[in-house]
C-alpha cells in the first residue's frame, strides 16, 4: 500500500480544483482560474490534466491515458503508473472500458458514452493569446464577446494561403458564447467534441480549468464561403486499413518512404483483432504468438 | 450530547468518500435536472445528507457559507465549521455557498452573480427541496433534447439563465439525492 493520500493531492487542493470544475461546467467554455500545484513532473508533461484527473478519480474508476492517441508512449505510461500507485485504480487501454481518459492532443476514435470523462492536457488555454499577449485584454475580450480579432486571423490565413491554415488547436465557439481553445487536437477531432461524455480541460502552468458538459454546442469557427474542413491524410491506415481514423505519417527509411498508421493505437489494434488488415498489417495475435 | 452531534457525521473515509460525492456533484452539474445519489454524511437535522455531503466536498476556509432560516442553528453552524473549517458569511454578498429552503433564500438578487470578466465569482445555492413544485422543461448544455424537472418556481430561474454567463448555480437536495441547475440551462414552463 502506498503512503500517498488517495490520488496524490491533498484534500484541500482537490476541493479547490473541484470547485473550479463545477464552475467550468456551469459556464461552458469559460476559463476558470485555479491555484495550480507543483506536480512531480515538469510543466508541459500534463500537470493540468493530472490535477484534474486526481480531483476527479474515484476508487471505482478505470483509468486510461493516451498521448497523441497512443497508450504506449512514455508520457502516457508514466501518468498511468502514477495513478496506479497513488490511487490504486484499475487501468485499461480499451477506450470503451475506461471511465476516465486523460488525453494529450487527441480524442479517441471510438465514440465516447455517457458516464465517461475525457480529461485534456492543455498547454495554452487562451485561444486569443497569440493575437493579444495581455491577460487583462483577453479577459475583457471574452467579457465583451469581442472575437473580431480571431476572425481577422482566420481571414488572413485565407488571404495568404487560400485556405484556413490552422490544422490543430482550431478555435471553437461554445454554446454561442465563448471562443475556446480545444487544446492542440487535430482539427479532424473538432466535430467529435459534441459528445455524450463530460470533457474537462486542465492547464497546469497557465492555471486554468475549463469544461464542456455532454451535448454542448461546439462549432468550429469558419466563414460561409470557406466552411470548416476536418481534413486528414488521404490514405487508409497501413496496418488496419481504416479510412475513417486520424493518421500519423511515419518515415520508414532514408529514401523518403513513408507509411500512414492510425494515431489511436487502441482503435487500430481492435480493428486488426477483428480481421481488418491493411497493406502492411498483421493480426495482433500473430505478432505475439 | 450536543458536542457529539457536532463532531460525528463526517465522511468515514474522507478522501474516497469525498471523491465519490464529488462525482455525484459533478454528474449532477453536467446533467441538469437529473437526480444522483450523494451519500456518506450524517448531519444534524434539518440538514439533509446530500446538502451536507456537498458542503463537506466543496466548502473550506476560502468559501464563506451563508446559512438561512431554519438552517441557521447552533448545531448546524457548529457541525459545518467543525467539519469544513469554513468561515460562515455574515452578509449574503460574501457568500460562496448559501444553504436553506427556497423561501429562506429569496430574493435571489442578494447573492453574488459574478462579474463580466469573472463570472465564476458567484454563489452556489444549496436548496433543501422536497421535489415538488412547478414542472419545468430544461434544455441546454448537458441535456441531449430536454429534461423535465420539478422546481420551486419558474420565473426566477429563467431570469437567472437570462444573465448568462453571470448568474447563480443551484443544487436541489432531497434526503440523499441531488439535482443541479446551472446558469447555462434554459428553463421553460410546460
Amino acid at each position: 500500500m502506498s503512503d500517498y493520500n488517495f490520488a496524490y493531492l491533498d484534500e484541500q487542493t482537490k476541493r479547490m480544483i473541484r470547485r473550479a470544475l463545477l464552475k467550468a461546467l456551469a459556464i461552458p467554455g469559460y476559463q476558470v482560474p485555479f491555484a495550480s500545484r507543483e506536480m512531480p513532473m515538469p510543466y508541459g508533461w500534463g500537470t493540468g490534466g493530472v490535477q484534474v484527473s486526481a480531483a476527479t478519480l474515484t476508487p471505482e474508476d478505470t483509468f486510461k491515458v493516451i498521448d497523441q492517441g497512443a497508450d504506449d508512449t512514455t508520457n502516457a505510461i508514466s501518468i498511468r503508473k502514477f495513478f496506479e500507485k497513488t490511487a490504486n485504480v484499475g487501468t485499461s487501454e480499451k477506450t470503451e472500458e475506461a471511465t476516465i481518459i486523460q488525453t494529450r492532443h487527441r480524442i479517441p476514435e471510438t465514440e465516447l458514452q455517457e458516464g465517461q470523462i475525457l480529461v485534456y492536457q492543455v498547454p495554452i488555454p487562451e485561444p486569443l493569446r497569440f493575437l493579444e499577449p495581455r491577460e487583462t485584454e483577453t479577459r475583457r475580450m471574452h467579457a465583451l464577446e469581442d472575437y473580431g480579432l480571431m476572425h481577422v486571423k482566420l481571414y488572413e490565413d485565407i488571404a495568404r494561403h487560400g485556405a484556413i491554415a490552422t490544422a490543430y488547436a482550431y478555435p471553437v465557439m461554445v454554446q454561442d458564447r465563448y471562443v475556446m481553445d480545444p487544446s492542440p487536437i487535430p482539427k479532424f477531432d473538432n466535430p467529435k467534441m459534441e459528445m455524450a461524455a463530460i470533457q474537462l480541460f486542465g492547464a497546469g502552468r497557465e492555471q486554468r480549468i475549463y469544461a464542456l458538459p455532454p451535448y454542448t454546442k461546439v462549432v468550429s469557427l469558419d466563414f460561409e464561403d470557406h466552411p470548416f474542413d476536418p481534413s486528414k491524410a488521404e490514405h487508409p491506415c497501413a496496418l488496419c486499413g481504416a479510412e475513417d481514423s486520424y493518421l500519423d505519417e511515419v518515415i520508414t527509411d532514408d529514401q523518403g518512404t513513408r507509411m500512414y498508421v492510425c494515431s489511436d493505437t487502441d482503435y487500430c489494434e481492435s480493428r486488426r483483432a477483428t480481421g481488418h488488415i491493411g497493406t502492411e498489417g498483421t493480426q495482433p495475435e500473430e505478432v505475439f504468438a | 450530547m450536543r458536542d457529539a452531534m457536532i463532531f460525528e457525521g463526517g465522511f468515514s473515509d474522507v478522501s474516497r468518500d469525498s471523491a465519490r460525492a464529488f462525482r455525484s456533484a459533478m454528474n449532477a452539474m453536467a446533467h441538469p435536472g437529473r437526480k444522483f445519489d450523494l451519500t456518506g454524511a450524517k448531519p444534524p437535522a434539518p440538514l439533509s445528507e446530500a446538502a451536507a455531503g456537498l458542503l463537506l466536498v466543496l466548502a473550506d476556509a476560502n468559501t464563506p457559507v451563508f446559512l438561512t432560516g431554519e438552517h441557521d442553528t447552533d448545531l448546524i453552524r457548529g457541525w459545518i465549521t467543525f467539519h469544513t473549517g469554513t468561515a460562515l458569511a455574515t452578509t449574503p454578498d460574501q457568500a460562496s455557498f448559501a444553504l436553506g429552503t427556497w423561501d429562506a433564500l429569496l430574493p435571489l438578487r442578494q447573492w453574488p452573480a459574478g462579474s463580466a470578466e469573472y463570472p465564476d465569482r458567484s454563489a452556489t445555492l444549496i436548496i433543501e427541496h422536497p421535489g415538488e413544485g412547478e414542472t419545468a422543461r430544461l434544455s441546454g448544455p448537458g441535456i441531449q433534447t430536454h429534461q423535465d424537472c420539478a422546481l420551486p418556481a419558474i420565473t426566477p430561474f429563467r431570469d437567472n439563465a437570462a444573465q448568462f454567463p453571470l448568474g447563480l448555480d443551484f443544487y436541489f437536495c432531497q434526503g440523499s439525492t441531488v439535482r443541479a441547475l446551472p446558469r447555462s440551462t434554459k428553463v421553460e414552463a410546460i
